[in-house]
């Protein structure tokens, strides 16, 4: 998976350079050609000179009259239109009422009877209550803005064609809804339930002592919040894990990009030969699927019987390393892991950048003079880092929540003392101890929240300085 | 006169010199990097021939090599082997063909209209991209417990399905970027429908990608581990990876061969097609890089 994430990654950055210059271009076509065929419908609908304003006609009462839906639509002579509408609305209302008004009802008390009420239903029946409500207020807010609108045409003098023509052009309106329908009803049965879901189980009591169905479930504000910063069992554990994840996102990720920079520009030499064989077995690490490489390691690594202990460490040191059952080691194991995973994905990045950097920058360079280190640091780097930056970025959100290597190499220990997560664990590992072996549902998804909020603020930073997020922002 | 060309050469030798010394050293340092990188792959490999079962016992010579292993997986009636791949390609299968076509709608639809709610739309795609599915992991612990899909591939096909459309659809929409609009706008002026256009021009058109979207849907099942963790439960139902972990987990070094028997019939066909895909990616990158 994670790989796979990569590689898309990759390929979108792969014909990004292409889609922007070509999607501009085509934007610009499009909107004249488009102007164009609209110009000349109007002038057969009706000549320009018959166009007469209608200025009885209010955009206002319009949408006034929209509050009860489809009377906008009336008003403006489109009968059929607001009829359905009409209809459609107000079949919608009667039929959902009942469960919007339980379902909120239900996600405010979250059940009354204990062993008969569960209390989980009854939140996520709220929360597609409430999803529902405010697809419904949306539509509403659709229908008054489309009676303005038409109104409006018409207070500049446009009549409404016949009924066939109506029906194809709200046809034409509706496809691209219908297209992403069946998408967007799976992102948010999928992604965007169970993120609410989880999002209210953070102030809930879901534990192993107080779950549904046997008991009730109640809201209890920020208390887990406040449990995980006071109480003193929590917060050891929360500053030691937060610290771990912190220092170990950030040196398994830039020593990742350093070895990667640093191999790419010895292979990117002149003089070597037999750059394509090179490059291929340097991407190898990144083609074996993760988790078989993390459990071959785990098993090499083994303190009794790992290869690297007996025919590495023992013949020269003689003696051995506890690489699973002493924290500071696990935690350097963990992360030359990472680095021998992570490099080849840079690396492949890097070695396509430098292959594009021009001789000339160099040759002027070699002109004025320049050493090695300042061709490095005033070509090499900054072309690097200009092309990759956001790419690089990723890598390290990806690594924060690197799950698969915390727990495919040792569970996420070696047990500490005193903390209910292991030596190696970081917030998602942990996450993921305490929803299924502690049975901490509510801390877990308390931490999870806190999680998301790191992972959005360090988003929200990186496609602000992308321009790739600008560039989507105008199209 | 000739002393200042002697000097010259002398200077030019050492120069010539030290640009093997430099030569020498990069080779060496990769051949390093061959060995990190090889060894535990080919130690791995080794371990699937090895009959003994035991890592401590274990050869790395070819010698007492045997294809025992991967007899086992296949043949002996304990071997859920089979069972896995069959689960797997199930899941692979059913996840690829929906995922490519509701995404090639989403895609399409970003791409080519223009319409309300289209930018609010993308802007959302590309927040929940930022989040993996795995964060809201006990939120879906608790949901598909409830649906009663917890221990069911159905239940591990949805939320492949959903997570992966945002990122997917993003991917697919560039592409369709990329293709002339004066296409379907020639096809409109023709009388084609909106259906017509998607299915006869653009899709075709849009193999390329597709094909890539399909393949790499196809191959998550077969790398992923942590979903089918955290959804299944009876080994019955267990995707390859889980499988094969649990050959790992249950007794570390009585099953270690067998573990690695299978994973190197996941991993080699895998990193083939990684393999074959990379000239052209590192390619594309290159050209991308000098563009933009």
């Amino acid at each position: 998976m994670t790989d796979s994430i990569s590689f898309f990654i990759l390929v979108i950055y792969v014909y990004r350079a292409d889609l922007v210059n070509s999607a501009d271009i085509s934007d610009c076509y499009r909107e004249s050609r488009r102007r164009e065929i609209m110009d000349s419908n109007e002038n057969q609908n009706r000549p320009s000179h018959t166009r007469v304003k209608n200025l009885n006609h209010s955009p206002k009462k319009a949408m006034l009259l929209s509050i009860i839906p489809g009377m906008g639509q009336i008003y403006n002579k489109r009968k059929l239109k607001g009829i359905a509408l009409f209809i459609l609305f107000a079949a919608f209302a009667f039929v959902m009422f009942d469960f919007v008004a339980s379902g909120l009802q239900g996600l405010i008390t979250l059940g009354t009877v204990a062993r008969v009420d569960d209390s989980r239903v009854f939140m996520i029946e709220g929360i597609l209550a409430l999803l529902f409500t405010v697809f419904y207020v949306a539509l509403y807010w659709v229908n008054i803005q489309d009676a303005k609108n038409e109104a409006q045409k018409i207070r500049d003098g446009w009549t409404p064609g016949g009924v066939m023509e109506n029906f194809r052009n709200s046809w034409d309106t509706a496809f691209p809804y219908v297209l992403i329908g069946p998408g967007f009803a799976l992102l948010v049965f999928v992604v965007i339930l169970p993120l609410l879901f989880m999002g209210f189980l953070a102030f809930t009591n879901y534990n192993l002592y107080n779950a549904p169905p046997r008991s009730l479930l109640q809201w209890v504000g920020f208390e887990n919040f406040i449990r995980l910063v006071t109480l003193s069992e929590w917060r050891d554990t929360f500053i030691s894990v937060l610290t771990w994840t912190i220092t170990w996102t950030f040196v398994a990720t830039t020593l990742q990009i350093a070895l990667a920079m640093f191999l790419a520009i010895l292979t990117n030499d002149k003089r070597i030969k037999f750059k394509k064989l090179i490059r291929t077995v340097l991407i190898l690490p990144w083609a074996v699927p993760g988790f078989v490489t993390i459990i071959i390691f785990s098993a090499l690594f083994n303190d009794n019987f790992g290869a690297i202990n007996t025919d590495i460490i023992q013949p020269l040191f003689n003696t051995t390393i506890p690489w699973m059952t002493e924290v500071l080691w696990s935690r350097i194991a963990i992360i030359m892991i990472q680095v021998w995973l992570g490099f080849p994905y840079v690396y492949a990045l890097f070695s396509g950048v430098l292959q594009g950097i021009s001789d000339d920058w160099y040759e002027a360079a070699e002109m004025d003079g320049a050493s090695r280190w300042q061709k490095f640091t005033n070509i090499t780097f900054p072309h690097l880092m200009f092309a990759t930056g956001p790419l690089l970025l990723t890598q390290y959100t990806f690594n924060f929540n690197n799950f698969n290597i915390i727990y495919l190499f040792n569970e996420g220990g070696p047990a500490v003392r005193g903390q209910n997560a292991g030596g190696t664990d970081i917030l998602i590992s942990w996450v993921y101890n305490l929803t299924f072996t502690n049975s901490q549902f509510s801390m877990a998804a308390a931490i999870s929240l806190i999680l998301g909020l790191i992972v959005a603020t360090f988003a929200f930073f990186q496609f602000r300085r992308s321009r790739s997020f600008k560039e989507e922002g105008n199209m | 006169m000739k002393k200042l060309f002697t000097k010259m050469r002398d200077r030019q030798y050492s120069r010539k010199e030290k640009s093997r010394f430099e030569v020498a050293l990069i080779y060496f340092i990769l051949a390093i990097m061959f060995v990190i990188i090889a060894y535990p792959l080919y130690w791995a490999f080794a371990m699937s021939m090895n009959t003994t079962s035991n890592l401590y016992t274990a050869s790395l010579s070819p010698e007492t090599w045997s294809l025992d292993n991967f007899r086992w997986l296949f043949t002996n009636p304990r071997s859920d082997y089979l069972l896995w791949y069959r689960n797997t390609l199930f899941v692979s299968t059913v996840v690829t063909v929906v995922t490519t076509l509701t995404v090639s709608f989403v895609a399409y639809a970003f791409s080519r209209y223009r319409f309300k709610g289209r930018k609010n739309g993308l802007y959302a795609f590309l927040l929940l991209q930022m989040f993996p599915v795995l964060m809201a992991m006990v939120a879906l612990y608790i949901l598909l417990n409830i649906v009663g899909l917890l221990d069911n591939l159905w239940g591990l096909i949805l939320i492949y399905i959903g997570g992966g459309i945002p990122m997917n659809a993003f991917l697919v929409k560039g592409y369709f970027d990329t293709l002339p609009k004066s296409l379907d706008e020639s096809a409109k002026m023709d009388g084609a429908g909106h259906f017509r256009i998607f299915f006869q021009i653009l899709l075709p058109l849009a193999k390329p990608i597709l094909s890539v979207v399909a393949l790499f849907n196809f191959m998550t099942p077969f790398m992923d581990f942590i979903l089918p963790r955290i959804v299944l439960r009876s080994p019955e139902n267990f995707t390859l990876a889980l499988g094969l972990y649990n050959f790992v987990n249950a007794q570390f070094s009585n099953n270690f061969s067998r573990f690695a028997a299978g994973a190197v019939l996941i991993a080699v066909p895998i990193a083939t097609v990684y393999l074959m895909l990379q000239k052209y990616l590192i390619s594309g990158l290159a050209s991308g890089a000098t563009k933009g």
